[in-house]
């Protein structure tokens, strides 16, 4: 018996894997069109992770990545030991951490809000300028931050003296630094973000709200029932993608914002990389990092994936 | 239909209340820079202007098109933009097609060697020093080539050839002896148009937004896209070049400047205003379209 079984899998497999190489041969344009593909990852995505090894080296530039020679980890050990080790963790951290309690929640609350609002022609009106900004480039954000806030000239200066105030130069307060960071992303995100949370609302089964409604639910009783828990996959999928990149927070905004005044509270482990590797030309120094920076990254992202699955089902991978 | 209740129309009197804030809160600040940019600059230094144009004035704009670093930085992102996304939309179909292919044997292998990279990464330096060393550093090809594809789209594209293309009509067309290729040509992009539409928006409004790989790559100031001269012109104040030729006081300057300032802003997002209402329905169906996720 044993054996015949064993005799009947083994010619399966065989074919099995002769009509897998017929259907790659017969596919074979396929494999061509996908190549560029497959060649632009390697070079852009996986030649520089190769080249982190120089985090571990000391890089000379005429010796290339390979010959430069060896060192260990003196690269790290002079990065946690630098004075500015605590003031960059506590900043990405502290800026990661407040973007994400605030600008998480208020996208689900905006998508929960519009779908309630009956009106088509009003709900699409508020998607329709709410979404506008998100086109809008960083350099542009910042630059009407700046002008609406300048001290003399801002109109939120002018309101604050209208109104008896002092006025506050705003962009050289590093006690303003994170709030302003954090809601100009919300105003600037907000309603684009919404657009996912919509659709997974629209997707929900309007039977379940029909019955709600016989059993005499009321409608916030129906949104915190049904709407959120309908969407509750999606809210997770987010959450994980979010915690992520945590510490990789926004660099192009916060560098864009950055001064000598604030640099007290804006200046996280991205920005440092920036200035020390290519402004400084200390490209080992930080390589190890920016090396630090994405494995802490790497590792959230992992261990949230896990949790999330292990208590939802709901995981990226 | 059951009849509302007090409750309910006080909390449907609510989500107007607080949606129509919102709407406030972001359109206001919109309003104001295209109102200022058209009105006499010191009506809005002193804070006159609150919401509609004062004593209208386009001197900031003649003053704009006279700038050199303007006119160079626009014409620049226009070739930046419409040769990158060119690029972009073909690497993202020659990805997208095979990937959506159920007989494409090896595809999670290939989805998987891409999705990585959205994870993890070599970073800044790994990344600068290679494109040094391709001799990459301050040519035109350094704003287009490092980012010639995004796995996101990829993905979109992908889940789009999926769900809206039947499959059995790319078996019947093997039947009629259609090679892959003439598959992808007739009959998948013909019947692609929306994602295409949705996949150009979102990839040049991506170009003519980047700013960071220009600053990062890029030394000779006639090669900078219009974002890094909104940089220097709004963020660094360097303004100085278009105002000096006057011989006004410094008072009359800085009111120029500032107004300079608005005109600069409404400019540099003139295309995306312009095609904002034609593309709106498109890219809705591209965000949607990516959240399903296949």
């Amino acid at each position: 018996m044993k054996g015949s079984t064993l005799a009947g899998t083994l010619p399966e497999t065989k074919r099995e894997s002769k009509r897998k190489w017929s259907r790659i041969a017969r596919n074979w344009q396929l494999y061509l069109l996908i190549l560029p593909v497959v060649a632009y990852y390697i070079l852009f995505h996986y030649v520089p992770m190769y080249g982190i090894q120089i985090a571990f080296k000391d890089f000379i530039a005429t010796k290339g990545i390979t010959g430069s020679p060896w060192v260990g980890t003196e690269h790290f050990e002079r990065f946690f030991h630098s004075y500015f080790f605590w003031r960059l963790i506590k900043n990405t951290l502290g800026l990661g951490l407040y973007s994400l309690a605030v600008g998480f929640p208020i996208p689900i609350i905006l998508a929960l809000l519009m779908n309630e609002a009956k009106s088509a022609k009003f709900k699409k009106f508020v998607q329709t300028v709410t979404y506008a900004p998100h086109f809008l480039s960083t350099v542009v954000v910042v630059g009407m931050m700046m002008i609406f806030l300048s001290p003399r000239y801002g109109m939120v200066n002018h309101l604050i003296t209208m109104f008896g105030g002092h006025p506050i130069n705003f962009m050289a307060e590093p006690g303003w630094f994170k709030s302003l960071y954090v809601f100009s992303d919300v105003w600037q995100t907000m309603g684009w973000s919404s657009i996912i949370y919509l659709a997974a609302l629209a997707g929900i089964d309007n039977q379940l709200h029909e019955a709600a409604r016989v059993d005499g639910a009321g409608r916030l009783r129906r949104i915190w029932h049904i709407n959120l828990p309908g969407i509750r996959p999606t809210i997770i999928i987010l959450l994980i993608l979010n915690i992520g990149s945590i510490m990789g927070i926004g660099f192009e905004k916060v560098l864009l914002m950055q001064n000598n005044l604030n640099m007290e509270t804006s200046d996280i482990i991205s920005t440092y990389v920036y200035r020390a590797g290519i402004q400084g030309a200390e490209y080992s120094f930080s390589a190890a990092i920016g090396l630090f920076n994405s494995v802490i990254n790497f590792i959230l992202l992992i261990s949230v994936n896990w949790v999330t699955k292990r208590m939802s089902d709901t995981s990226l991978w | 239909m059951l009849l509302e209740s007090r409750g309910d129309r006080v909390f449907n009197a609510l989500i107007y209340l607080i949606l129509g804030l919102v709407t406030i809160i972001v359109l206001y600040p919109l309003v104001f820079v295209f109102s200022a940019s058209i009105s006499d600059p010191q009506t809005v230094l002193r804070g006159e202007m609150l919401l509609w144009p004062k004593g209208i004035n386009l001197n900031s704009y003649a003053k704009i098109f006279q700038n050199k670093d303007i006119l160079s930085g626009f014409s620049n992102t226009l070739l930046y933009t419409s040769v990158g996304t060119l690029i972009n939309l073909g690497m993202t179909i020659i990805a997208a097609y095979p990937l959506s292919r159920k007989d494409f044997v090896g595809r999670n292998w290939f989805m998987g060697l891409f999705v990585f990279t959205m994870f993890f990464g070599g970073g800044l330096i790994p990344t600068y020093l290679l494109i040094k060393d391709l001799g990459m550093l301050n040519s035109f090809w350094v704003m287009i080539i490092p980012n010639a594809v995004s796995i996101w789209n990829i993905i979109i594209m992908r889940t789009f050839f999926q769900q809206s293309i039947p499959y059995e009509l790319q078996e019947a067309a093997t039947i009629d002896g259609c090679s892959n290729i003439q598959i992808l040509n007739r009959i998948i992009l013909p019947l692609s148009m929306p994602i295409i539409a949705v996949m150009i928006l979102f990839y040049a409004v991506g170009h003519w937004n980047a700013f960071f790989n220009a600053l990062l790559y890029l030394s000779d100031k006639d090669k900078f896209p219009l974002q890094l001269i909104l940089r220097e012109i709004l963020i660094q104040g360097q303004t100085s070049d278009m105002v000096k030729m006057s011989t006004e006081s410094a008072i009359k300057q800085q009111r120029e400047v500032e107004g300079i300032k608005y005109a600069v802003l409404v400019v540099a997002n003139i295309p995306v205003l312009i095609l904002y209402p034609f593309l709106q329905r498109y890219f809705v169906k591209g965000v949607m379209i990516g959240a399903i996720k296949g």
